[in-house]
């Protein structure tokens, strides 16, 4: 039942914190989309890994598109679209 | 003096190591494309303390070895030494910001295991330190199993240990290294998993003290980033911006026009008037001496450019900018060099190297001469003096400002209509997804933005040394060549070639309401937009200063063109691909003529249709 576990990274809030539960590019797919091993790769490369904690910092002015992460020492933005495939646990 | 050593810097965007190479090579640096791509390969030298002589390539930064954009490509391809252009490097040097630690060392981990000797530098260590970060740098080294050294790169203190390193171990360093590497293969996830997973290890097994988050950065990003005043921010720099480009400029404008005036008159003095005088004057020193014009506003919008780059605010520009670039295609990062291009399309289209999606930089690229360039300012000032009557709009608001900020609009629009079909279009493709590290705030080091400006000024004058100049000379012999013969009462250039053109393509331009008259001057305008004033003024057989040209040409245009031709005049300019320095900048940063034909073909489509429906729709409304 590993599938189920965890909620949408665009589902947090504003300055919330959890941690990722699981990675995977199968959720933000989609037609023209990257395949989802490649989306899982790169969010890995750019520092996102199951079992670390990150927080939500801003959101982007329209939409609030993109979102901006805490991620240990670092910040990174992402589109929501991207988000979708990083599911995580509130803490 | 042994040969020198070839030594690769290697990391992490962000890592400090353009900083680095800058502190090490200082001006003794080249800056080039790669062949085939136009990756920028920077290459320094510089000799140790022993006399180690030491030639340093600057590799694009990259997050792991996979290649997935050509600069990517290059620094893993250089890395293992299979790269046509580059031999390999006999030592890699890892910088890796010790802010970081653990996701820079997942990097390094990688390199490692291509079996090249490696040296680690720890970099920004300053900022560590006011972070009260403490790393044990020896475990660090003992876990890795290469050596480590502290730096801070924008000062030459760190640098002295990294060199005092590199000259004694090296030799020995090379030596050891015999291990034969397996063939390279992209990593799967599993095992970008595991090389997370031992950069965890190592950077929490050498960290003493973990320390803060930066505060500075934090505390900006609140007020930057914020949703309501993160855009007024961004807004006021970049007003700022443009009218330093505007203002600023304008008296070095001023004396670089002067001093073409100046030389010209010195030619005119001591030249016999004839051929030769005439090509150096109106020919080579008034076309490029219309380019080269541009310096100023180039300088000082690259000062800018590098200053919001290196202090960390464009990505967060980027950032804001995303979701509306997001709509048409874009992201955030082509934001400043489209609206660069409201200055000049060209340092805009130098701008788009900030993108690093191939893709996205070429749509920029196609669409930034849309963009209402200060060069057609002379060219709608003169038509709209001539056929826009100025009564106000509205009180206060006369229809000539409207008329041209109607022109601004229309190069706006249809650049984001253009960008949106290109990218259903001709640059299709996978979307590609905005996972973009906002770095952390810094000081921008006076060395990097000054090597940087000096880059981009040398490559402009270059090219109008080059390509520039020598479309001059051919322009110059167009519209000077045959002579008109003995008696002739018609301006000049109307017996030229480019007169014989502009009569050949009459037929072509009359149902855009185009005389011949437009048609020759159309030729030489070619080299840049406001030349096309200079050359309807010769057309109409006048003489003058621009000033004096511009005055009396509304008034002769007023009796010669119809107004639906004056509209179809201007709406032309919108889209006309008018200007060599474009196409010019076009070629060398795609680095094909595939691109720079494409742009020419569709701007000049679309600047006929344009013409077309306003010559029809203005005429039968007339």
């Amino acid at each position: 039942m590993d599938q189920m576990i965890g909620q949408k990274l665009g589902s947090l809030t504003l300055g919330q914190r959890a941690r990722v539960v699981r990675i995977s590019g199968e959720s933000a797919g989609g037609s023209g989309r990257l395949d989802a091993g490649e989306l899982e790769r790169r969010l890995l490369e750019i520092g996102f890994m199951e079992g670390d904690e990150l927080q939500i910092l801003h959101f982007g002015p329209i939409g609030r598109d993109p979102i901006a992460i805490r991620l240990g020492g670092m910040i990174v933005a992402l589109r929501r679209q991207e988000a979708d495939a990083i599911f995580v646990e509130p803490c | 003096m042994n040969a020198a050593y070839r030594l690769a810097l290697v990391g992490n965007p962000n890592c400090g190591k353009s900083a680095l190479f800058n502190a090490l090579t200082g001006s003794r640096q080249k800056v080039a494309n790669y062949p085939g791509v136009t990756v920028e390969r920077k290459v320094g030298r510089f000799e140790s303390a022993s006399g180690a002589v030491f030639d340093v390539v600057d590799l694009p930064g990259s997050y792991s070895l996979r290649g997935r954009s050509p600069d990517e490509e290059i620094t893993r391809d250089v890395i293992l030494g299979r790269h046509v252009a580059e031999a390999a490097p006999d030592v890699i040097l890892c910088v890796i910001d010790a802010t970081n630690l653990r996701q820079h060392l997942r990097l390094v981990l990688e390199v490692m295991r291509q079996g090249r000797p490696v040296i680690v530098a720890l970099n920004m260590m300053d900022l560590a330190e006011s972070r009260d970060i403490e790393i044990d740098v020896d475990r660090l080294s003992k876990e890795l199993g290469v050596p480590v050294v502290k730096t801070v790169a924008v000062r030459k203190a760190g640098l002295q240990s990294l060199l005092d390193h590199l000259s004694t171990d090296l030799s020995k360093l090379i030596k050891t290294n015999t291990s034969e590497s397996a063939p390279w293969q992209e990593m799967s996830v599993q095992s970008v998993r595991q090389i997370h997973a031992e950069a965890k290890r190592i950077a929490n097994a050498v960290t003493v003290r973990q320390g803060g988050a930066h505060r500075y950065t934090q505390e900006v990003d609140d007020i930057v980033l914020h949703p309501v005043i993160g855009p007024i921010i961004l807004l006021v720099v970049l007003f700022f911006m443009f009218q330093a480009v505007f203002s600023w400029a304008e008296a070095p404008m001023g004396w670089i026009d002067a001093g073409i005036v100046h030389l010209q008159e010195q030619l005119r003095h001591w030249l016999p008037p004839g051929r030769v005088q005439s090509l150096l004057v109106d020919g080579i020193l008034s076309g490029v001496g219309s380019v080269i014009i541009f310096l100023p506003q180039i300088v000082i919008l690259f000062t800018f450019i590098l200053l919001l780059e290196a202090s960390g605010y464009m990505v967060r520009a980027a950032f804001l900018m995303d979701n509306l670039m997001g709509r048409v295609g874009l992201n955030g990062r082509s934001f400043i060099p489209l609206l660069s291009s409201f200055a000049c399309a060209v340092p805009g289209i130098m701008a788009t190297r900030t993108i690093e999606n191939p893709r996205d930089r070429l749509t920029t690229i196609l669409v930034a001469p849309l963009m209402t360039c200060s060069a057609r300012l002379p060219v709608y000032t003169l038509i709209i003096a001539a056929f826009i009557p100025n009564h106000a709009v509205v009180s206060g608001v006369g229809l000539q400002g409207v008329v041209m900020m109607g022109l601004y609009v229309a190069g706006v629009l249809s650049a984001l209509i253009v960008a949106g079909i290109l990218k259903l279009t001709v640059t299709k493709g996978t979307v590609q997804p905005l996972i973009m590290e906002l770095p952390t705030y810094k000081m921008p080091a006076l060395r990097d933005i000054v090597l940087g400006v000096w880059q981009r000024a040398r490559i402009f004058l270059r090219r109008a040394g080059t390509i520039i100049l020598g479309a001059m000379i051919v322009l110059w012999v167009l519209a000077t060549f045959p002579a008109p013969p003995p008696g002739a009462d018609l301006p000049a250039i109307y017996y030229s070639f480019a007169g014989k053109i502009g009569h050949f393509l009459e037929p072509l331009f009359a149902p855009i309401g185009f005389n011949w008259e437009i048609a020759v001057a159309l030729i030489p305008g070619m080299a840049a937009r406001e030349v096309a004033v200079a050359a309807l003024g010769a057309v109409y057989a006048l003489s003058g200063s621009e000033e004096v040209i511009g005055q009396s040409l509304a008034l002769t245009l007023q009796t010669a063109w119809s107004l639906p031709t004056g509209l179809a005049f201007l709406v032309w300019y919108i889209f006309a691909p008018q200007c060599l320095a474009t196409i010019a900048a076009t070629r060398r940063e795609t680095n094909s003529w595939v691109w720079p034909s494409f742009m020419f073909v569709y701007l000049i489509t679309l600047a006929y249709l344009a013409s077309f429906v306003t010559f029809r729709l203005a005429s039968s409304w007339a």
